[in-house]
């Protein structure tokens, strides 16, 4: 357990925090963080793309099927275990994102984008449509069991309150750790150029094939989360708006690293409790204008603040420096 | 083989959807061949020009005049809504952005849309606005007994002439041909002296216009409600990725595929709709993966 860096640490940390928070803070609160948990694990999906240079308007779609995943094992069979319906939701995610991943790794940038957003909205299209599933309504999800332990009334919301912390940590853990694999620094050299990716032999395609299918089952990961939280699931869900809202916070919290997303789903919700009360009509216009402010002046997300060594490239240039200067020139 | 009168609906509805979709995605292919700008607040744009044609049809039919002086209503509608948007956000958010990555061009684009999705319910509410006299005063005729508004062939008729427009003013004008030129490389085009940073702000008024007249368009014949913006874009977005992004050729051509693609399923099998204008663009970008009418493209090394 030597190899844990700060990142990790700071996780395993904070997965204690995380749960007494929501034994101790009030009730509405508690609904906030616990519903935030869910989305963030899609804006971690987001995020771990646009490290790539992808940027996906369309993660709604792996969000939606993980959701549905779950709901759809609820309605059809009956099941509600928690376990399985987390691996059922990354079956789904894994084996959809396979096969449209051919498709998609062939595009970069603003096809990417594009080609993204129409095969959600194409998820959007048929369930909206389907009256079995409750078209534009959808439909409600049972209530959680654990390994055949169906917890009582008053405690079912703290349980599956912790049972989706650990999830999540997990979940975030694990791509800080792809991040710094190789296959994680592919990816960014992806994003800076890919024909020199090519020429050292790597393929291309493929690494984009796989990013987006470990962002894609992240996101099927926080679907099912999210829908056992709401208790509730509706082809909104897989709309490119619900998408836009992932990059957004993307954006907004940085790409620097992966704790910064799921800060910035919380933080955002928590701001649109507050800013729909204050004024109800011009939410979003807060929301773009914040969006325009940060993309000028804060182009590497709130994070780069927080960050000592203000996000990647900065660390990437330190690390170049230290490199290239004799052993304790840095001060 | 289809009943005779299905085909003649799908025929009919499928160039009424084509001429509705044409003019509202044209505005966003030739912003984005000129400036590379995917504008998604082009959606905005639709429902600025939807809302204020609307309103000021409501307001002036109150008025008790004659219903055919709103025909000029709509494109002055289109105009002032289209001239003030595209103007302040040209001048005042997107001419500081220049040179940005594409992408980010979507998240700024995207940002600007979300504020115009809230001035727009800031101006007019949020209840839904219905201006149906113009689309009813030339009353309708039957093509083999299904009755059809007249405006529908007038809308088909405006998008064919606005193409046409299009076509010749980019071909056979001294501007539409120094436009190419800024099209095909802009560093150069500046170097002649041409005035790039002119043009830009032309043709994003240009094309703001265009989306505010095809919601303008439409509005007589839809209920207009919050939502329309976002609704009209992802249908653009497929419009013009079929076509080949920047192509207004391609514009026409991507309208024509996907307005008879929605025409059929809705007369075949109508819960398919969204679906059947997506299977279409997945189909046209397996064979040609951007688009039929692409730009080309250089290899950046």
């Amino acid at each position: 357990m030597n190899n844990l860096d700060r990142t990790e640490l700071g996780f395993i940390a904070a997965l204690p925090l995380l749960i007494a928070c929501g034994l101790l803070l009030p009730q509405w609160i508690v609904n906030y963080i616990h519903v935030s948990l869910g989305t963030g694990l899609v804006a971690l999906g987001v995020m771990v793309q646009m490290r790539a240079g992808l940027v996906s308007f369309g993660q709604g779609l792996y969000f939606c099927i993980g959701g549905y995943a779950a709901g759809l094992a609820g309605r059809l069979w009956g099941l509600s275990d928690f376990f399985l319906l987390i691996a059922l939701g990354i079956a789904a995610g894994l084996v959809v994102s396979f096969l449209l991943g051919f498709l998609l790794r062939r595009y970069r940038r603003i096809f990417y984008a594009m080609l993204s957003l129409a095969v959600s909205m194409i998820l959007f299209g048929l369930l909206s449509s389907s009256e079995e599933l409750g078209s534009t309504d959808g439909f409600n999800l049972p209530a959680t069991s654990y390994l055949g332990w169906l917890p009582g009334q008053s405690v079912s919301g703290d349980v599956l309150y912790v049972a989706t912390c650990i999830p999540t940590v997990i979940c975030a853990i694990l791509l800080h750790r792809f991040l710094r694999s190789p296959m994680g620094y592919v990816g960014e050299a992806l994003r800076e150029n890919e024909i020199r990716i090519e020429y050292l032999g790597m393929s291309a395609r493929k690494a984009v094939h796989i990013i987006y299918v470990i962002a894609a089952v992240v996101s099927s990961i926080g679907g099912v989360l999210w829908a056992m939280a709401l208790g509730h699931i509706d082809p909104e869900m897989t709309n490119w708006v619900t998408s836009a809202q992932f990059v957004f916070i993307a954006i907004l919290s940085g790409i620097g690293n992966v704790a910064a997303p799921l800060f910035g789903t919380l933080l955002l919700e928590f701001i649109r409790v507050y800013a729909v009360e204050i004024a109800p009509d011009s939410w979003h216009i807060i929301v773009g204008s914040v969006m325009l402010l940060i993309i000028v002046f804060l182009p590497r997300g709130l994070w780069s603040l927080v960050s000592s060594n203000n996000g990647l490239k900065n660390k990437f240039t330190h690390r170049v420096k230290a490199a290239s200067e004799p052993e304790g020139a840095r001060s | 083989m289809l009943p005779m009168l299905t085909a003649i609906a799908i025929i009919v509805d499928g160039l009424g959807f084509s001429a509705w979709l044409f003019l509202s995605s044209v505005g966003l292919t030739l912003i984005y061949g000129v400036m590379r700008i995917l504008n998604i607040a082009h959606g905005g744009f639709y429902a600025l020009g939807a809302y204020s044609a609307a309103w000021s049809i409501g307001l002036y039919s109150q008025t008790g005049s004659t219903i055919a002086l709103t025909f000029l209503l709509i494109p002055v509608a289109a105009l002032v809504a289209g001239v003030v948007s595209g103007l302040l956000i040209e001048r005042g958010i997107l001419r500081f952005m220049y040179g940005k990555d594409e992408i980010l061009m979507v998240l700024v684009t995207y940002a600007i849309f979300l504020v115009l999705e809230d001035v727009t319910k800031l101006i007019w509410g949020t209840d839904s606005y219905v201006a149906y006299q113009p689309a009813f005063y030339f009353g309708s005729i039957d093509v083999l007994g299904i009755p059809y508004t007249v405006y529908r062939f007038i809308v088909i008729g405006v998008a064919a002439v606005v193409g046409a427009a299009l076509w010749w003013a980019l071909n056979y004008t001294r501007s539409g041909k120094l436009l190419m030129v800024v099209i095909e490389d802009r560093e150069v085009s500046a170097s002649l002296g041409i005035n790039v940073t002119l043009f830009f702000t032309v043709t994003f008024v240009v094309g703001a216009v265009l989306g505010a007249f095809g919601g303008a368009v439409a509005a007589p014949e839809i209920s207009v409600t919050p939502g329309i913006g976002a609704e009209i874009i992802v249908l653009a977005f497929a419009v013009i990725v079929i076509g080949g992004m920047g192509s207004v050729g391609g514009a026409m051509i991507g309208a024509i595929i996907v307005g008879f693609a929605r025409a059929f399923s809705v007369h075949v099998y109508p819960p398919a709709e969204l679906f059947s204008i997506y299977l279409v663009m997945a189909v046209v970008l397996a064979f040609r993966p951007y688009g039929l009418f692409a730009l080309a493209e250089g290899r950046k090394i």
